[in-house]
């Protein structure tokens, strides 16, 4: 297991690598730049600027020498935002991030797996109905859409909770957030677990609990929800790793102080910085879950070598 | 020895029959996968929604009594007016909604039907060449899928915008080179199992050129789960590209798609809702009505599957 551990971090590294290296060179390689302003800088300071940044040598070194400061832990400086390095801006919007994609992920999971299960046993009676419906609308409707619906609904005629904006420590301003970013990931899990569920129910060892007399509430929790679960757990991962970039979305949305903020505007901006160093993140998270999941997945499947 | 087992006699009837048309007639596969597909009421009643959507979104402007981009200095910020012809009411520059919403469906129509092509090219030829040719290239070109996949997809989507200008054309482009992972891998299982076929070894007996067999043999084999996942891919394409105009990273004025007049009317929904409802009504059934087609196509041609 550790072996099996040790070897897909290993592989994962050169992954890494390659992906930093493309991202790199696809910024840069487009045109514009950080200085570009409304009004053209003097030629000398445009010039000082560009040094500074080191953004006068070869691309190749810049390469390079971005490679051994993020090996050194260090995502560089903003080339835009005046006085605050990567890091920093990362560490005040990650955590927001973080913490909504989180919220959302618990929510999302708990709901979708109960959902799907219940949609499972009721198989073609009006709970199933109901919530292949409510799933279709979350999976379908894009979220930014979704949005600007519950916002008028629920935020402006109905008055219910804040429409948007972020006043800090308040819960009733993640609400609106949280269901928009959780709703399509509820209702993928929902949909897993129905499909697996109804599989495990059809198999023989669920027949052999049933008719030994075993009550439907036993059959269902001691054999059945474990081996359904496989799928739910592998798509685990990849959902995390959705809400963490659909997080980015929505917070632009609702206008709320994550990191989509600053990644958005970087773009737009020419910010290598933090264009790159968020990307990194994000790929590094991704990579990790991933791990992670076919751990967990080897864990629960006895029927997964560890190659 | 000729008649012994009454065979020839048996086929020379049956051909007398066939000649008459006279006898039960075969049915071919794609017979069978039309017949599934009709009694599907969903997929059929959504395939004639759809075609409505994309006749009305072709020739419906020229029918329109104002332009897309026609200023109506009378007619500001108004509700639906049926007397002078703005049926969906006009937007805070005075111009007609319901051209509006007949020009930004036919943007986003444009955008998926071109972005799906060019995803859908690029990934049956990359999983058919990877599939085929197996071994270290499979390994590679695979490889390199997945750091594509490791790369966060909104993220990617922005860069290459901001990479390629807001070009409307190089954003087709851009957000059909990223859809082609998923085709690409389901190609090359698809190709993995193809290729072990006796066809493609006479092929390959019969001396013909890998490209040759690629294109000739395999790939035409592939149409079922092809045709089902660009179905599929349509609605994810529409929703990307109307994500990167309300960032307002997409189309731009006075050119408009769904989500360029979503993200316009979202913010003043409060006191105008017409300028939301209609493009949101529009792309919601545009969505929805992909999907069931895209189900009944899966259910039609993959029967097994289900």
């Amino acid at each position: 297991m550790l072996a099996y551990a040790f070897r897909r971090v290993l592989s994962a590294i050169p992954i890494a690598l390659i992906a930093v290296t493309a991202c790199f060179f696809i910024l840069r390689l487009a045109p514009g730049g950080p200085f570009d302003g409304e009004r053209a800088l003097p030629p000398t300071v445009l010039a000082n600027l560009r040094a500074h940044y080191n953004l006068d040598q070869p691309l190749v070194v810049q390469y390079f020498l971005y490679i051994w400061r993020l090996l050194h832990g260090d995502l560089g400086p903003s080339m835009v935002i005046d006085g605050f390095n990567v890091s920093q801006l990362i560490s005040i919007g990650f955590p927001f991030t973080l913490t909504m994609a989180l919220c959302a992920f618990v929510i999302a999971t708990a709901i979708g797996m109960l959902a799907g299960m219940v949609a499972a046993v009721y198989q073609n009676k009006w709970p199933d109905y109901v919530l292949v419906l409510a799933v279709m609308v979350g999976v379908l409707i894009p979220n930014f859409l979704m949005a600007a619906l519950l916002q008028l609904w629920f935020g402006v005629y109905l008055k219910w909770v804040p429409a948007g904006g972020w006043v800090s420590g308040s819960v009733w301003h993640l609400i609106l957030p949280v269901t928009v970013l959780a709703w399509p990931h509820a209702g993928r899990i929902s949909r897993l677990m129905r499909g697996s569920m109804i599989e495990v129910l059809g198999t023989n060892y669920v027949r052999t609990a049933r008719s030994k007399g075993l009550g439907e509430r036993l059959v269902l929790s001691r054999h059945a929800i474990k081996p359904a679960l496989l799928p739910v757990v592998s798509y685990l991962g990849p959902g995390l790793s959705y809400l963490l970039t659909g997080s980015l979305a929505v917070e632009q949305i609702f206008g709320l102080p994550g990191i989509g903020k600053y990644f958005v505007t970087a773009a737009l901006n020419r910010d290598y910085g933090v264009v790159l160093g968020t990307t990194i993140l994000y790929m590094f998270i991704i990579l990790a879950l991933n791990l992670i999941v076919d751990l967990v997945y080897a864990w629960l499947d006895p029927k997964v070598r560890y190659r | 020895m000729a008649g012994l087992t009454g065979k020839d006699q048996v086929l020379t009837t049956y051909a007398n029959k066939l000649a008459t048309l006279d006898a039960p007639k075969g049915r071919s596969l794609t017979q069978d996968a039309m017949r599934r597909l009709v009694r599907n009421k969903m997929a059929v009643i959504s395939i004639f929604v759809l075609v409505t959507i994309v006749i009305l979104a072709i020739i419906g402007p020229y029918f329109v009594p104002w332009g897309y981009s026609q200023v109506d200095w009378s007619n500001i910020r108004k509700p639906p007016n049926f007397e002078v012809g703005h049926y969906f009411g006009t937007d805070q520059n005075g111009r007609d909604m319901l051209a509006r919403v007949l020009q930004g469906t036919q943007m986003s129509l444009i955008v998926a039907f071109v972005a799906t092509f060019v995803s859908v090219t690029i990934g049956v030829v990359y999983g058919a060449v990877a599939g085929y040719f197996g071994g270290r290239v499979d390994a590679v070109m695979m490889r390199i899928v997945d750091i594509m996949y490791a790369l966060p997809y909104i993220l990617f989507v922005i860069i290459l915008v901001v990479m390629f200008g807001r070009n409307p054309v190089l954003l087709f482009v851009g957000i059909g080179a990223i859809e082609w992972l998923t085709m690409a891998r389901i190609v090359r299982g698809q190709t993995l199992s193809i290729k072990e076929k006796e066809f493609v070894e006479a092929a390959r007996a019969g001396g013909a050129k890998p490209f040759t067999i690629i294109m000739r043999h395999i790939v035409p084999n592939l149409t079922g789960p092809v045709v089902i996942y660009a179905t599929l891919t349509i609605p994810e394409i529409i929703i990307a590209e109307s994500f990167l105009s309300y960032l307002g990273l997409g189309v731009q004025e006075p050119q408009t798609s769904l989500g360029t007049l979503i993200s316009a009317g979202a913010p003043v929904a409060e006191v105008m809702p017409w300028m939301l409802l209609a493009p949101a009504a529009v792309l919601v059934t545009l969505l929805f009505c992909l999907t069931y087609i895209g189900d009944g196509l899966r259910d039609a041609l993959d029967p097994k599957d289900r």
